[in-house]
């Protein structure tokens, strides 16, 4: 099954390109670490599921291109096909002029109704391509106007237009001292939106990603294009081929639908969080080695303990004891910064996965009591090594992750709402007190139920 | 399809100005285009006309350059000014029909230059900009230029700011103002300021106000590091922010070409990102949206960092730390005011060149403790990152404050506004012209007064103890 990427503004555009050049990269280096069959296997697979073969030699990323403004998607198209190694359809995409200003209600309210026909119509255009359409996958930022606003509306137009299709939103936190001063309200106006239409929000957090650079990969001056290569090969380690346990001996056909399947039991909990170790420069990889044992340690105390990396797990954080009188539903039971799962994926690559034991992911002190531990975790495996890493182990989680930043974000657009600031600029374009109320409200009601897990 | 951003330079200083601004747009484009194709970087501030025919041929939008034409508006009541850029080395980036002019002046008279010739001039203003607007499907902003304290930019200046927003609502009005100095010779200059604010404050979308006293320090501060301070020859000419080498201007400097350089500086600055690609965009209408919380309080305080490069190359980062520090100091504001002992509403931060995020967010963490922003906004910056660098930099800045500290220029406005008015001086100068009335004056105080006591209210709050809004309660 193929997946249809959409790119959408700035952000959306400049990591799409390092996710396709990630995972063309992968998929052409020689660095598999298995059998020749096994590494056709999986590049017939990824090529399935991300490119189209048409009469260029080279092949052509299944993705619809969106912005305001022409500057990033002209770069965009002009870098991967100068690459050589795939590029986009020249068709695919669609710009405006004027930019959002970073306003949602521009790109909501005004781009998104003015534009939906030429947009729906790129879209249905590499959905036919496609043999079997596996879902949508949409990158945005949610900081800024065309993104965040045209993004939650061409989400709209998806579901719509699709009502059976899945539909992935990779949405991108910004840094939370200020890229753009009103990138809080943003945030809450996609969120909530994003809430209604899509099956499940992926979530990277650029201060996150930021200490990775900084502390992992020891880069000094850290730009966004170092930013947005860590999210590519995050994105690359989830998406590109794997086993299931129910796949058998083929590559799984339909990534999107497992992933929702598995992590998104109800529609009141979206959020899903990613972590992937190792991570490090790539001039250390050949000197270091890990085990399956250490890796997957590390990841599950990285989950218990909420921690964003591999170094400076807190590995005081465990998880409470059950059969004790008191019901596990009481959060006041739970040990302070435990971090409840609803559901995991872990997703192994590499050297020996066949050996690696993941038990202690599910044990059920880990989890809400509503699914089994055996439906509450799920896992999948690849002998065929990924970008370079020996051995790549990366956790997919619907849990509390998100839970303190979509806080702070909804805490500081309330403070702001409080004085009125700004909501001028979202009335001229029809976005009224009325509707942020009902942002914030929907929103309340998302913290308040990861809350009480 | 271009996106267009559109100068219109009135008055004498507006168009000394803007004639500095296309000499150094020129100048930008012609160090970042070697192979001379028109590209969409150049689209935004000029045409490419086919001119071998003779005259004005037909638009050219795509390969190679012909002639390059300015897109913009050129309006003064004099000639003076305007006919000489006709005869200097721009000549050839304007045509007649971009130029309005008249032959007496305003007589450094509001109520001229807005009610009289404001009147009389209406329709081939429109028609005019309509023209220029044709060429493009996209005009996203207006920028007038102009002083404050004489009659033509002042007085016709607001009313064409009226008349855009009656004719192009949607576009967006930057205005970049000349306030007048202490010792301006020219008497009512307090009255032109005070009756061009109330324009501004009702129709412009943001204001970039300018000071020459500013300007004025910035020039010496320079000559005197040139001539008598460490770095002597070893200043890049061409990368002093007031300096016109490298472009068209060949003849001696006058004296305000240094000062206006400046201003046109940050023009370019400002819509660098537009032009130019980056890792991160800053429009203008991301200018207006992230610094302007409240539709009145639009007036920005503006700095621009360095003032000039070393010619020596190797930049440790601590020069580019020292950079942003610059940005927040006294000395490199645009207009007489100290943002860091006021309070900040907004602010943004548009870096060109070899910057790289981390770099702005080092700097912004450092920067921050000893700043103050408002309640509502205490992680208040908009960040842009531009690749490409100013000619003879390899990065700069431009700062830009909504910040309260544009408030003592105004009560300067209006003490000096409320001396000539009590005795009536000189009211009948403007009183005799049609339209105008003694109210048109209290109106103009009073809208001051209201500004003033809103930057007021928002300095009341300034330190005073910060309680957040309780949350919103869900029923579980």
């Amino acid at each position: 099954m193929s997946i249809v990427t959409v790119q959408l503004g700035q952000c959306g555009n400049q990591i799409g390109h390092e996710v396709f050049n990630a995972i063309c990269s992968d998929v052409r280096g020689t660095h598999g670490l298995c059998s020749k069959k096994e590494n056709e296997s999986y590049h017939d697979a990824c090529k399935e599921r991300f490119f189209s073969e048409e009469e260029s030699e080279v092949p052509v990323a299944r993705a619809v291109l969106v912005d305001m403004e022409p500057k990033v998607i002209s770069q965009t198209l002009s870098i991967a096909a100068r690459s050589g190694y795939w590029k986009y359809d020249d068709g695919s995409h669609f710009c405006q002029k004027q930019g959002s200003g970073n306003n949602w209600a521009n790109g909501y309210s005004v781009h998104g109704p003015r534009h939906k026909e030429v947009i729906m119509n790129l879209v249905q255009k590499e959905a036919e391509k496609c043999d079997r359409l596996g879902g949508f996958f949409t990158i945005m930022s949610m900081a800024g106007g065309t993104g965040s606003g045209l993004g939650a509306f061409v989400t709209q137009c998806l579901r719509d237009a699709f009502p059976t299709s899945f539909i992935l939103n990779h949405v991108i936190w910004p840094y939370s001292t200020g890229e753009v001063i009103v990138q809080n309200y943003n945030s809450v106006l996609t969120l909530s939106h994003l809430y209604q239409s899509s099956d499940a929000l992926l979530v990277h957090e650029n201060d996150v990603i930021h200490k990775i650079c900084a502390q992992l990969m020891n880069i000094k001056q850290i730009s966004f294009r170092d930013v947005n290569q860590v999210i590519a090969h995050q994105l690359g380690s989830v998406f590109q081929p794997t086993y299931t346990a129910e796949s058998g001996l083929h590559y799984s056909r339909n990534p999107l639908g497992d992933l929702m399947e598995t992590l998104v039991p109800h529609p009141e909990f979206k959020m899903l969080g990613l972590r992937n170790i190792p991570q490090m420069p790539e001039n250390s990889l050949a000197y270091s080695t890990f085990s399956w044992p250490g890796l997957i340690k590390h990841l599950r105390q990285m989950l218990i303990a909420n921690a964003k990396m591999e170094e400076g797990i807190d590995w005081q954080v465990r998880p409470p004891r059950l059969g004790s009188s008191i019901p596990s539903s009481h959060s006041t039971n739970k040990p302070p910064h435990f971090n409840t799962s609803i559901a995991n994926l872990v997703i192994l690559r590499g050297k020996d996965t066949h050996s690696a034991d993941l038990g202690s992911f599910r044990d059920p002190s880990l989890y809400t009591s509503w699914l089994s531990p055996q439906d509450a975790f799920k896992a999948w495996k690849t002998p065929r090594a990924f970008n370079k890493y020996e051995k790549s182990a990366t956790l997919v989680s619907n849990s509390q992750f998100l839970l303190k930043p979509l806080d702070n974000v909804v805490g500081k657009a309330w403070n702001m709402f409080a004085s009125k600031a700004y909501i001028h600029q979202y009335t001229k374009f029809g976005i009224e007190e009325e509707d942020f109320l009902d942002s914030f409200t929907a929103l309340e009601q998302v913290i308040s139920s990861y809350t009480i897990l | 399809l271009t996106r267009l951003s559109l100068p219109l330079a009135v008055g004498q200083c507006g168009n000394q100005v803007g004639c500095r601004f296309w000499d150094l747009a020129l100048r930008e484009h012609a160090a970042v285009n070697k192979k001379g194709i028109y590209d969409e970087a150049l689209s935004s501030f000029f045409r490419n006309v086919d001119t071998r025919s003779g005259g004005d041929g037909p638009d050219i939008y795509k390969g190679k350059i012909y002639s390059l034409k300015a897109r913009a508006l050129l309006i003064d009541m004099e000639e003076g000014v305007v006919n000489e850029i006709l005869q200097g080395p721009l000549r050839d980036v304007f045509d007649s029909k971009q130029l309005i002019t008249d032959v007496s002046g305003s007589g450094n008279n509001w109520a001229v230059g807005h009610k009289l010739y404001g009147y009389q001039y209406r329709e081939n203003i429109v028609e005019k900009l309509r023209k220029t607007a044709e060429h493009c499907d996209c005009l996203q902003c207006f920028f007038i230029i102009h002083s404050m304290g004489g009659g033509t930019g002042s007085g016709l200046g607001t009313f064409v700011l009226n008349l855009l927003e009656d004719e192009f609502p949607e576009v967006y009005r930057f205005v970049t103002s000349v306030y007048p100095s202490g010792e301006d010779d020219v008497i009512t200059s307090p009255y032109n300021s005070v009756l061009a604010m109330k324009e501004l404050n009702e129709h412009a979308d943001c204001v970039l106000p300018i000071e020459n006293e500013s300007l004025f320090d910035i020039v010496n501060k320079i000559h005197q590091m040139i001539n008598f301070g460490k770095l002597g020859s070893t200043v890049k000419q061409n990368s002093l922010v007031t300096s016109s080498a490298g472009s068209a201007k060949t003849v001696q400097e006058k004296p305000f070409d240094a000062m206006n350089n400046i201003v046109a500086n940050l023009l370019l600055n400002l819509t660098s990102s537009a032009r130019f690609e980056g890792s991160l965009n800053m429009d203008l209408n991301e200018i207006s949206m992230n610094l302007v919380p409240f539709p009145r309080l639009h007036y920005l305080v503006s700095s621009l960092t360095p003032l000039y490069t070393l010619a020596d190359v190797n930049v440790p980062s601590r020069r580019l730390d020292q950079m942003f520090s610059d940005a927040f100091s006294r000395d490199h504001q645009l207009i007489q005011a100290d943002p860091k002992h006021s309070l900040y509403l907004a602010c943004a931060l548009l870096v060109r060149g070899n910057v790289q995020v981390s770099d702005l967010r080092r700097n912004i963490e450092r920067l921050k403790p000893s700043l103050h922003f408002v309640s509502w906004n205490q992680e208040g910056w908009k960040t842009g990152l531009c690749s490409v660098p100013p000619v003879g930099h390899s990065h700069s800045l431009l700062a830009l404050a909504n910040n309260t500290c544009v408030k003592p220029t105004f009560i300067e406005l209006k003490d000096k506004f409320m001396k000539l008015y009590k005795k009536k001086a000189h009211l009948h100068h403007y009183l005799h012209i049609d339209g105008m009335e003694q109210s048109c004056f209290s109106e103009a105080i009073s809208s001051l007064a209201d500004l003033i006591e809103e930057y007021n209210e928002l300095d009341a709050t300034k330190g005073g103890p910060r309680i957040d809004p309780s949350r919103l309660q869900i029923a579980v």
